[in-house]
């Protein structure tokens, strides 16, 4: 397998203090990556480090080879990587189809002329990127609610629509910040079967997750943060074992 | 009877298009020739309404020194096209040029302070427009580019294919009056840029505009450059206003700093919050509404006059005053303004969509 | 030199009336991150009321010494603007708190073309002139003017910015509107009453631009239903400058902004050559205010970041 995604001895200071010390790790294409810890460990910070909201303090973040770190969160969607968010940032007021519709932006072209014009090519991208976001709803399981509001949709519905949305940016790796936080088991194992089928269509997933248990069953690997630092890296199983991983975070649950 | 006419479309539409032929008839004759001014001024500040709701309605970006780009456009109609420099270029090279001109300062103005937050982009926008003024007020010396407070006047007419807009045009035994054919001319342009607006909103540049208003940071992550796009709404808006501003001058004939107070700019606002920010038929209404409301106030003074024997209140005075109030209201009881967009109705009343919704669901299952 | 000199004195004087009106932009933005267009109006409108007082004293007591006539002018001027903003605040912002960011603004604003016409239609289209009742002595000093107006503003500014720190740093009215800035959500778990704060921030900054009316008025000569919009938009401008949300900020943002208008005013003509006169006076805060925003948009003591992230 080929690595897609590299962090390089990623640091990230805010002021004096360092939310992510020399951090490093490594996605492959193809797998389901976990990224665990507790509490204010880094993961979201190293989230937004990756996708461009944050420019690191020093180190690199390499996606298929190319140094990514000093782009825009725009560029990096546009190189494949998209990403969910831990609190849900749907734009609540437009409608779940027009959420994903928004999703299509990086990979169609109309320009200004183009769309005041109406000309074909404009007329069969617009059709296009309907018929993509209705499809992207329907394999999420959203296939009856596009018309709706983002923001009256359950919060399960809205996890998925946030997924579907950055589906719809074609991304090779898909980074979900907590995304099955608050849902009830029986959702939580739907949303699991969500990320294998996900894998099967040849996504790469990287996910922060509390649930170690689902972490745990779903991922190949796995990472633990622990103030910023990497402490463990490697097979679930592996890591499950590790000491330093049951001090800083299993101990508590286990 | 509006039932019937919503199922045939296209009769509405040819109902519409005869009906807004020939307004400048049934005002004239009807309330008098004064009254095709007005329209005349309706169809410039519906103009107007138009491009800044792109940029506040569309975007999300407050532009409180829109004037600014009226006045560009119309000091750049002015140089090109009046004796103040003895050139007179023809009103379809100026006008364009004009509107370029403004596009291009909103680009200026917009790309350094469009990756603020949007309150600043109001005040530095105010400031531009200040700016602007002070600078047309006072570059009459030592080079007299704009003739200082006196303004500028005996600009050129439109002229089109050797008919002069400045005359009054004789058809059919006819006599058409310079009002009457800007009137045309006018609403060509409006028509145009309402097309435009419609296009833009319902394309993929009009969604990521939207998605920026919504959520700049998911537009971001969505692959939206949102610099960019807030630069395009900026610079669009200031193109619309700059175009505006050309035909005013050409159909004023003169034009002085005096046009382009921040108080221009409060006013196309109003129209804008007022009519339903986002949503170009009440942008349209404002529009009306707002240029019409202060010529009915006239006869507030005539009734003062009238019933007290004197003014005691200006109506004048009353405009901004009500206009104030306006704005005020609006934003507390009725934020989306009095025809809302479907989008801006379920910003501003979360709750009360769920029905609406259920419907839409139910709607869906069917189809 | 003495150009220099005694531009520098002007701006010193002008600048410390920017400050105190700044002071209440950057209240009021450092709790509630809204720009309280108005606030220039409140100014104005306590210029117009101190105004009517001194005009009706001098008619009804023709013999009280003048500093007394004016001080009773600020003295009915202060509740006024206090009320008045605790009104604005109340009707206007209050029931916006929660609303899209646009929509409190919008009403900012039409507060301000509400108040601006009232006071058109109270006082009138013209200039009022500040009567002349206060002593007009004049000292030199090194070649430069400056007269006990000008001191008796400088002083009281500085007097008036000094209690403000004092107020915000050591009292409990204090660290409760420190704390409603950091987080209006913790203030009140931490049993702070935010509406109260907020109410306070309002009434405490008209209280101040209540006064600075009064200066600029009597500075000026004349007061005018207008004044507010220009006063108000650079005395924003000083905000800024200094890092809005930052008190001290405030303060050095308008001294700053003073010297550079003044100096500004009386050198534009030399540096470019006779192009541009001091008429465009006016122009310098618009342009101190972008450089500020595109080069340091924090200010220059702020700390906040201005952009999102």
């Amino acid at each position: 397998m080929s690595v897609l995604l590299s962090v390089d001895q990623v640091t990230k200071r805010f002021g004096g203090l360092a939310a992510l010390e020399d951090v490093s790790l490594t996605v492959e294409a193809g797998e389901i990556y976990g990224l665990i810890g507790p509490n204010g460990a880094g993961k979201t910070t190293l989230f937004n480090c990756m996708t461009g909201l944050y420019t690191v303090t020093s180190g690199a973040v390499r996606l298929a080879g190319a140094e990514v770190q000093a782009l825009k969160p725009h560029q990096i969607v546009k190189r494949g990587f998209a990403r969910t968010f831990q609190n849900i940032r749907l734009f609540a007021n437009m409608s779940a189809l027009e959420n994903v519709m928004v999703g299509r932006h990086p990979r169609t072209h109309a320009t200004v002329l183009g769309a005041v014009l109406r000309c074909r090519k404009t007329r069969a991208e617009e059709a296009g990127i309907r018929e993509h976001a209705h499809e992207l709803l329907r394999y999420v399981g959203l296939g009856g609610k596009s018309r709706g509001l983002a923001s009256h949709l359950s919060y399960g519905d809205q996890r998925r629509l946030e997924i579907a949305r950055a589906l719809a940016t074609e991304p090779k790796l898909l980074a979900l910040d907590e995304p099955v936080a608050g849902m009830n088991p029986n959702e939580r194992q739907q949303m699991g079967e969500l990320f294998r089928k996900l894998r099967e269509g040849g996504v790469t997933l990287l996910l922060i997750e509390h649930d170690v248990k689902l972490v745990m069953g779903l991922c190949d690997r796995v990472a633990v943060l622990d103030y910023g630092r990497k402490i463990a890296e490697g097979p679930a199983e592996e890591v499950r074992r590790d000491p330093a991983v049951i001090a800083a975070y299993l101990g508590g649950e286990a | 009877m509006l039932d019937s006419l919503r199922r045939r479309p296209r009769l509405a539409f040819a109902l519409l298009a005869v009906l807004l032929a020939a307004l400048p008839f049934i005002m004239g004759f009807g309330l008098g020739n004064s009254w095709v001014r007005v329209l005349d001024f309706v169809l410039l500040y519906v103009l107007l309404a138009i491009g800044l709701n792109i940029v506040v309605g569309y975007a999300g970006l407050l532009d409180l020194g829109y004037i600014a780009f009226y006045a560009l456009g119309a000091y750049v109609y002015a140089w090109l096209a009046s004796p103040h420099f003895g050139l007179h270029l023809p009103f379809w090279a100026v006008l364009p040029i004009g509107a370029a001109v403004a596009g291009l300062f909103g680009v200026l103005l917009g790309a350094p302070t469009l990756r603020l937050r949007g309150d600043y982009l109001a005040i530095v926008t105010l400031g531009f427009g200040e700016i602007i003024r002070i600078f047309m007020n006072n570059l009459n010396a030592p080079f007299n580019l704009t003739n200082g407070p006196q303004g500028m006047n005996l600009i050129d007419p439109v002229s089109v294919a050797g008919l002069s807009f400045g005359k009054s045009l004789h058809l059919f035994g006819m006599k058409l009056p310079p009002t009457y054919l800007y009137y045309y001319l006018f609403l060509a342009f409006t028509l145009l840029a309402i097309l435009v607006a419609f296009r833009l909103q319902d394309s993929r540049i009009g969604r990521a505009w939207a998605a920026i208003r919504e959520d700049e940071v998911a537009a971001a992550a969505m692959g939206i450059n949102t610099r960019n796009m807030k630069l395009l709404a900026f610079a669009m808006g200031a193109t619309f206003g700059g175009l505006a501003g050309g035909l005013f001058a050409a159909f004023q004939g003169f034009i002085s700093p005096e046009s382009f107070t921040l108080w221009e700019s409060i006013l196309v606002l109003c129209m804008i919050v007022l009519g339903g920010m986002g949503n170009i038929p009440g942008v349209i209404l404002g529009a009306v509404l707002l240029t019409m409301i202060p010529e009915a106030l006239r006869y507030i003074g005539d009734l003062q006059r009238a019933t007290l024997g004197h003014i005691v209140v200006d109506p004048s005075d009353l405009r901004m005053l009500l206009f104030g109030v306006a704005l005020v209201a609006m934003m507390l009881f009725r934020p989306a303004g009095l025809l809302p967009s479907r989008q801006r109705k379920r910003e501003f009343a979360a709750e009360d969509g769920v029905a609406e919704q259920e419907q839409a669901s139910l709607y869906d299952a069917k189809a | 030199m003495d150009i220099f000199l005694q531009q520098l004195v002007n701006g010193l004087v002008l600048g410390s009336i920017y400050a105190l009106v700044a002071l209440g932009y950057t209240m009021v933005y450092g709790i509630l991150e809204l720009i309280n267009f108005a606030h220039g109006e409140v100014t104005m409108i306590g210029a117009m009321v101190a105004l009517s007082v001194i005009g009706v004293l001098m008619g009804a007591a023709p013999d009280l010494p003048g500093v007394m006539v004016v001080l009773a002018g600020i003295l009915v001027a202060i509740p006024a603007c206090m009320a008045l903003a605790f009104g604005i605040e109340k009707i206007a912002y209050r029931p916006l708190r929660k609303a899209p960011r646009l929509a409190p603004l919008i009403t900012a604003i039409g507060v301000s073309i509400i108040l601006q016409n009232l006071a058109m239609l109270i006082w009138g289209r013209q200039y009022v002139s500040f009567p002349p009742l206060l002593p007009t002595i004049r000292f030199e000093f090194l070649g430069a003017h400056i007269s006990l107006l000008q001191i008796a503003i400088v002083v009281l500014a500085v007097t008036i910015m000094a209690g403000l720190w004092l107020l915000v740093e050591k009292s409990r009215l204090g660290r409760a509107m420190r704390a409603t800035a950091q987080s209006k959500e913790v203030a009140q778990l931490m049993g702070v009453n935010v509406d109260r704060v907020i109410s306070a921030t309002f009434i405490i900054g008209a209280a101040i631009a209540a006064i600075a009316g009064v200066m600029v008025s009597a500075y000026y000569g004349l007061a005018h239903y207008y004044m507010g919009f220009m006063l108000g938009l650079k005395a924003f401008s000083a905000a800024v400058l200094g890092g809005i949300g930052n008190i001290a900020g405030a303060m050095l943002g308008g001294l700053l902004l003073g010297v550079i208008e003044a100096l500004g005013a009386g050198y534009i003509g030399d540096i470019t050559g006779g192009f541009l006169g001091s008429h465009y006076q006016d122009v310098f805060a618009f342009f101190v205010l972008i450089l500020v925003l595109v080069f340091r948009p924090s200010g220059l003591l702020g700390e906040r970041v201005a952009n999102r992230a």
